[in-house]
Parts: C-alpha cells; sequence; structure tokens
C-alpha cells in the first residue's frame, strides 16, 4: 500500500542524509520526496511516500522515530488527509494541437504559465493520480520535459504536526 | 570566565564528564588535541598499536564497567581503522564515543590528505554523530555525544573535529553544561501499566512457561530485577549470547544458552512454551531459526527499551517499552500482591518434569573415545579455565568455535563478566577487549578465549600490554584452523575444507616472550590442571597459553537450518533429533 509520511526533522546539515541512508540501509523504498524549511527555521518538514504493507511501515515509522534528529513523525496515509503534487509540464504544441492541449489543461485546471513558438509550459496541482491522469490524456508524443515535486499532505482537521 | 582553546575545551569537557580512560592514536589532525592532553594528568591515555585496537579497548572497557568508552584517532586512516570496532559496538548497543580529527574546515570536500568523509562513512553503524562547526560548540556537543551514547538503547556516537576548531591560539568561554535536553530525543520511557498488568496476568495463568532474556538486561543493569522475578516465579530461563550473567548460569532455573549452538534444553523449552517472556532481547535470527516455526503455541510478551526491536522479526502480543529494570520491579510488585493469584507451582510442575526428560540428553556431555584420552577437547581447555578461575573472572572472546565453547562451558553467574561480539562477531575483539576490562579492574583476573586465527587479527596489541603492564590471560584454543568455517564446510560442503587451515602459525609462546610476556604451551590433558593453576597464580604478567586442542572437534548442539525450528538439532556429528 501507498503511504505518505510526514517527518519534522531538525533543520541541520547531516540530517536529511541520515534519513535517507537509512531506508538505503534498511531496503525500504522511496517513490517520492520533498523536503523544506517549516514556518519556524529551525525545523524542516519532509514528506515522502513509499510502498510498504502493515509490518513494513510499523518498522519504517519506528525507526525514523528512532534518528536522533527527527522530531515528530506521522503516517498520513493511517487517516483523512489532503494530499497535492504540483507539476510543471513542457508540452509541443505545434499549430495543430494547441487548440486540443489547452483543451486538456482547461479541463484539469491547469494553467499555461510560459508559451514560446511551439510549446506550452503547464503548471497543475492535485493528487498523484489526477497528474498521471492529465499526463495521459495530452496527445501522443508531445510531453517533453517533466519536473514533479512530489507528494505533499496534511491531515485533514484540527490535528497538527507541529512541537 | 575562564578562556581555553577548542583543543583544551574537549580535553576539559572529558575531564568534567568524568572520563578515566583514553584510547587512541596520534596523527596531523588531532595534534593540537594530544598536545593538549600531554598538559594534565587527569586523564589516562592508552596508546594503541592499531586503532581497531582502540574501539574494541573502549568497548570491553564499557562492557565490564557500563560507563562509556572513549577513543581518539586521527582523520582518514585513523577514522577508517576505527570503523570496525565502532560497528561493533553499535551492533550489540555500547556506549561509546568517538572523537576523530578531521582535516581542515577549508580543505573539507578538497580530497585533501588524510581526508574521509567520517560522518558519512560511519553513518550506517552509530547511534548519531557530530560534526564540529564552531569550536563554541565543543563543550556542548560533548555532553551531548555521552549523552545519547550511553542513555535509552545505548550505541556509539562519532564526534569529528576539523583540526582548525582545536587551534591552539583562538580560545573561547569555557563552560561545561550540567545537563543537556534534546526536543527531539527523549529516552526514558515509562512502561504502560495496563500492558504490565495484562502480562503479570497471562504469566500467572501459564503452564508452560519460559523466561528468554538478553543484553538489554545487561546493559540495563536489571539482572537483580529479573532474577528476584524469576526466582518469585519458578519459571525455567534461558540467556541469549549477549545475555549470559544476566540471570546465574549455575542456577537450577537456569536451562543454558539458547539459539544456533544453544542447549537441547533451552531450544526445546522455547520451542514448546506456551507463554514466552522476552526481556531485553530481539528475536535475532540465531536464537529464532525460521522466524515461521517459532514458538508456535507461545503468546509472547516482550519488553524492550527499544519500540523498533518489538515485532521486528516476531510479533508481540504484549509489547512493552521502556527500562527493562523498572518495568521487571513493577512486575514483581505485581506478582507479590497478589494474594489470591499467587505463582502456582504445581501448576508448572508438569513442565518441570518434561525439562528434566530433556536435561537426561546430557547435550553437552564430551564424548571421548578411548584413543582419545589425552587429546584435549576444546571444552576441556575452557572446563579447566573455569576451575582455575572458580568462575570468577573477566572473561572475553573472539570468534568461532571457541567463542560457543566458552559460552557454553563457562556457566557466569553475574553480569558483565562475559564480554564477546554478539551481534557483529567481529574476530580480533578478544585481546582488546580483555585489555579494556583490566583496565578499569586492574586487580581482577581477565581472560581471553580465543582462537589461532583469531588472535591473529590484533596480536600487535601484545605490546601495548607490555606498555602499560596488563596482565591479560590469553587461552589460545588451538585447532590450527579456522575451525568454525571447517565446521559448516564439514556439514554442508562435503569435507571440502576451502582456506580454512591455519598453515604457517608462529610459534606463539616465543611471540609472546618477546614483548616481554610469559608464554606456555599444553599439549596433554593431563597438563591442563596444574599449568593452569600456575597460569593463574601469576598476577603481575600477561601469560599467553598455547593450548593445543583436538581440530576435529564440532560445536553441538547445532540448530537445523534451513526450514527448522529450535527443536531441529544436530547433536552429534551425524545425528540429529
Ligand atoms: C573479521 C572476521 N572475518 C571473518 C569472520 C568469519 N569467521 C567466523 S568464525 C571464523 C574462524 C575463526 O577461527 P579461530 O579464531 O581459529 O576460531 P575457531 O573457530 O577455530 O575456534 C571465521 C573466519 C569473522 N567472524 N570475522
Ligand atoms: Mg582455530
Amino acid at each position: 500500500m501507498r503511504r505518505i509520511v510526514s517527518v519534522l526533522l531538525e533543520n541541520e546539515s547531516g540530517a536529511l542524509s541520515r534519513l535517507i541512508g537509512l531506508f538505503a540501509q534498511r531496503g525500504y523504498n522511496i517513490e517520492t520526496l520533498t523536503v523544506a524549511p517549516t514556518e519556524d527555521h529551525t525545523l524542516s518538514r519532509l514528506t515522502l511516500t513509499t510502498v510498504a504493507g502493515d509490518d513494513e511501515i510499523e518498522q519504517i515509522t519506528k525507526q525514523v522515530n528512532k534518528l536522533v534528529e527527527v522530531v515528530k513523525l506521522v503516517d498520513l496515509s493511517e487517516g483523512d488527509h489532503v494530499e497535492r503534487e504540483l507539476m510543471l509540464i513542457k508540452v509541443k504544441a505545434g499549430s495543430d494541437q494547441r487548440e486540443e492541449i489547452k483543451r486538456v489543461a482547461d479541463i484539469f485546471r491547469g494553467q499555461i504559465v510560459d508559451v514560446v513558438h511551439d510549446a506550452y509550459t503547464i503548471q497543475l496541482t492535485g493528487t498523484s493520480e489526477k497528474i498521471d491522469a492529465f499526463v495521459k490524456a495530452l496527445p501522443q508524443g508531445s510531453v517533453a520535459e517533466v519536473a514533479r515535486s512530489g507528494v505533499l499532505g496534511l491531515s485533514r482537521g484540527e490535528k497538527a504536526l507541529s512541537i | 570566565m575562564e578562556k581555553l582553546s577548542g583543543a583544551d575545551m574537549l580535553i576539559r569537557a572529558l575531564q568534567d564528564e568524568g572520563v578515566e580512560y583514553l584510547f587512541g592514536y596520534p596523527g596531523g589532525a588531532v595534534l593540537h588535541i594530544y598536545d593538549a592532553l600531554f598538559n594534565q594528568e587527569k586523564i589516562k591515555h592508552i596508546l594503541v598499536r592499531h586503532e581497531q585496537g582502540a574501539t574494541h579497548m573502549a568497548d570491553g572497557y564499557a562492557r565490564a564497567t557500563g560507563r562509556t568508552g572513549v577513543v581518539l584517532v586521527t582523520s582518514g586512516p585513523g577514522a577508517t581503522n576505527a570503523i570496525t570496532g565502532i560497528a561493533t559496538a553499535y551492533m550489540d548497543s555500547i556506549p561509546m564515543v568517538v572523537i576523530s580529527g578531521q582535516v581542515q574546515s577549508h580543505l573539507i570536500g578538497t580530497d585533501s590528505f588524510q581526508e574521509t568523509d567520517m560522518i558519512g562513512v560511519s553513518r550506517p553503524v552509530v547511534k548519531h554523530s557530530f560534526l564540529v562547526k564552531d569550536a563554541r560548540d565543543i563543550p556542548e556537543t560533548i555532553k551531548k555525544a555521552f549523552f545519547i551514547a550511553s542513555s535509552g538503547r545505548p550505541g556509539p556516537v562519532v564526534v569529528d573535529i576539523p583540526k582548525d576548531k582545536t587551534n591552539p591560539n583562538d580560545l573561547f568561554e569555557y563552560k561545561y553544561p550540567k545537563s543537556v535536553s534534546l526536543r527531539s530525543y527523549n529516552p526514558s520511557q515509562k512502561g504502560h501499566a495496563g500492558q504490565i498488568q495484562k502480562a503479570v496476568d497471562l504469566l500467572l495463568k501459564a503452564e508452560k512457561p519460559m523466561i528468554y532474556s538478553g543484553g538489554g538486561v545487561i546493559l540495563g543493569e536489571a539482572s537483580n530485577a529479573l532474577t528476584a522475578l524469576t526466582r518469585e516465579l519458578g519459571f525455567p530461563i534461558t540467556n541469549t549470547l549477549m545475555g549470559l550473567g544476566g540471570f546465574p548460569g549455575t542456577d537450577q532455573q537456569f536451562l543454558g544458552m539458547l539459539g544456533m549452538h544453544g542447549t537441547y534444553e533451552a531450544n526445546n523449552a522455547m520451542h514448546h512454551c506456551d507463554v514466552l517472556l522476552a526481556v531485553g532481547a530481539r528475536f535475532d535470527d540465531r536464537i529464532t531459526n525460521t522466524p515461521s516455526m517459532f514458538c508456535p503455541n507461545a503468546k509472547i510478551i516482550h519488553i524492550d527499551v527499544d519500540p523498533a526491536s518489538i515485532s521486528k522479526t516476531i510479533r508481540a502480543d504484549i509489547p512493552i517499552v521502556g527500562d527493562v529494570g523498572v518495568i521487571l520491579k513493577e512486575m514483581m510488585d505485581l506478582v507479590k500482591n497478589k494474594r489470591s493469584k499467587k505463582p502456582n507451582k504445581t501448576l508448572i510442575s508438569k513442565w518441570w518434569d518434561q525439562i528434566a526428560l530433556w536435561r537426561e540428553q546430557d547435550c553437552l556431555k564430551i564424548k571421548r573415545t578411548a584413543e582419545d584420552d589425552q587429546i584435549i577437547k576444546p571444552q576441556d581447555g575452557v572446563k579447566a579455565v573455569y576451575e582455575a578461575t572458580r568462575g570468577e573472572a573477566f572473561v572475553t572472546s573472539d570468534v568461532g568455535q571457541h567463542q560457543m565453547f566458552a559460552a557454553l562451558y563457562y556457566p557466569f553467574d553475574e553480569p558483565r563478566k562475559w564480554i564477546n561480539s554478539g551481534g557483529l562477531g567481529t574476530m580480533g575483539f578478544g585481546l582488546p577487549s580483555a585489555m579494556g576490562a583490566q583496565v578499569a579492574f586492574p586487580e581482577s583476573t581477565v581472560v581471553c578465549i580465543t582462537g589461532e586465527g583469531s588472535i591473529q587479527m590484533n596480536i600487535q596489541e601484545l605490546s601495548t600490554c607490555s606498555q602499560y603492564e596488563l596482565p591479560v590471560k590469553i587461552i589460545n584454543l588451538n585447532n590450527q584452523s579456522l575451525g568454525m568455517v571447517k565446521q559448516w564446510q564439514d556439514m554442508q560442503y562435503e569435507g571440502r575444507h576451502s582456506h580454512s587451515y591455519m598453515d604457517s602459525l608462529p610459534d606463539f609462546v616465543a611471540l609472546a616472550e618477546s614483548y616481554g610476556h610469559k608464554g606456555f604451551k599444553i599439549q596433554s590433558r593431563s597438563d591442563l590442571e596444574p599449568v593452569l593453576k600456575e597460569v593463574f597464580s601469576i598476577k603481575d604478567k600477561l601469560v599467553f597459553v598455547d593450548i593445543m586442542v583436538d581440530p576435529k572437534e564440532h560445536v553441538y548442539p547445532m540448530l537445523v537450518a534451513p526450514n527448522g525450528s529450535m527443536r531441529d538439532m544436530w547433536l552429534e556429528k551425524g545425528v540429529r533429533t
């Protein structure tokens, strides 16, 4: 099962490599990873997705929690949550396909953020599935370049991952 | 306030932390630190012959005393030489602080002379590590390093210090913090009261109970609490290789060690029990044999300070996270207070009858033919050492058959007396760890039971023993082969002894004497007792005893693998359950 794990981490050099190293060392996979400082600059928030069964995710969260620089951790997929991913995608848009691409982008509420004579750069946010679906819906062979942010998430309701 | 250089602050911090001994080896990146050491007498420095030796000495010191062992090495090769010893301490959760020099800050990342990314290289084998970025941070970093190394589930901590941070010309105000707290690290945990109650209820209903305890009991100073509870309950108990001495080895309730080379009675009792109380043990693969066939009928209670050890390989029915000593005492109180539900000894009397039958197997009996009479079996050697030391010595071992024989034939009645590399299985650990124990207890008898293969992995430390007059007794069970490797080749590779012989062995007696030590060679069984008596009467000198033992001997019992359970054992050559 796909899991979204959010971690509050001391914003110190070495902390990130320790966490990534743990995944490699123990044979856990990382599908997506995103990390940035929080509003409190001594802390970073890291969000990763991994595919793991119940026993494995239990070990992963315990092992990650053991790292001295990990302040808090939550497995968002355990409960209700919102999740988003951001994609920037460059699409070849020759004159015959421009209309079609724009139409698909509109349907998915994508925004065209840059235009050159034969290419659009489109920004899209949503769940990973929505983003996948958008890429599939584009005309065959039109995708030139893709950059995805990886998944971000917050639990729903008043619960908050903070110290 | 006093102003000190980074190097002086480091040494002062170690003094203020109460460090007595520093095991180390100098080099360019730590010269400022060595100069600071020169000007003081509080901390005694032991100059080793190889940095691996330093880490094992600090480790042996830590295991014997319970205090944190401290190591000082230079950058690059000094740091990488320390890695095996750090990994050894990590696997067995030993508190250790390793201070490594690093090249000057501005050279980091330029492949400069003797530069190694020590933080990176050591990362998978440390509990935590620090790179000092500002000399002002040295006192607090040292405080944190000792706190992390020694609390919770202990482990090694590396402090990497670039040379410029110890520059004698840069002075800072020195103040050693009384305590530190880290918001992201909170190791002290109280066991959950409800879980403890549930565990006690389950134990009191058991008909075939078994207690299985490990190194966590030793590390957590919980042997008294464990012994008291075990006696109160009247249950059988087994210890892991790391947990020997956690419960008195000569007690009637003790079934011996369990696991790969565990006794017939301990392994069978594990397999057949209905309630298993696991204390400070981690269900290692050398214990469980095939996990899916492990303890098929048991409800499992698991007490450990490390939540990640619980339900890692074997799912616990009642997990209890926290300090093992405190939890065992709470369990004891509950057992004693429950007037109505006192431990019912008749409930388990049938179980003890069954155990008595298993004991009749006499699985540790030394098998000897008539023509073998004067041949020394390695087991004879260990037994003779036990007699000569009245079972009271600190015993370290290396890795191989001799290690298993030591564990099986030298029962330990106290914790911290048995010192071996259980998790990593590091050959070369025995001599330096014995030296660390001897440094801590200069008046005590410290024995290193080793093999001719292992001893040669850190034999250079014989020189350190001369320099610091460490009267370790080395018992070399010399089978002229990498015996444990050979045993596996006999059992699984039709006796093809691919590179498991030891040719060109030195004359160990002459070698020891060349360092100024004493040496004895024993070749006949009747010489064992008198010679060892003499050896252990020598209190002021290191003695190297080279005992020529039967090169064909195997260690038994041995679990049948793969696809075996704990009751499936080889009992002697060609004979299995
Ligand atoms: C550093 C290291 N290298 C290799 C091994 C694999 N190994 C385990 S036991 C053993 C043989 C040890 O020989 P010896 O010290 O003579 O002990 P014996 O088994 O003969 O009693 C070897 C090579 C190890 N444990 N450690
Ligand atoms: Mg040998």
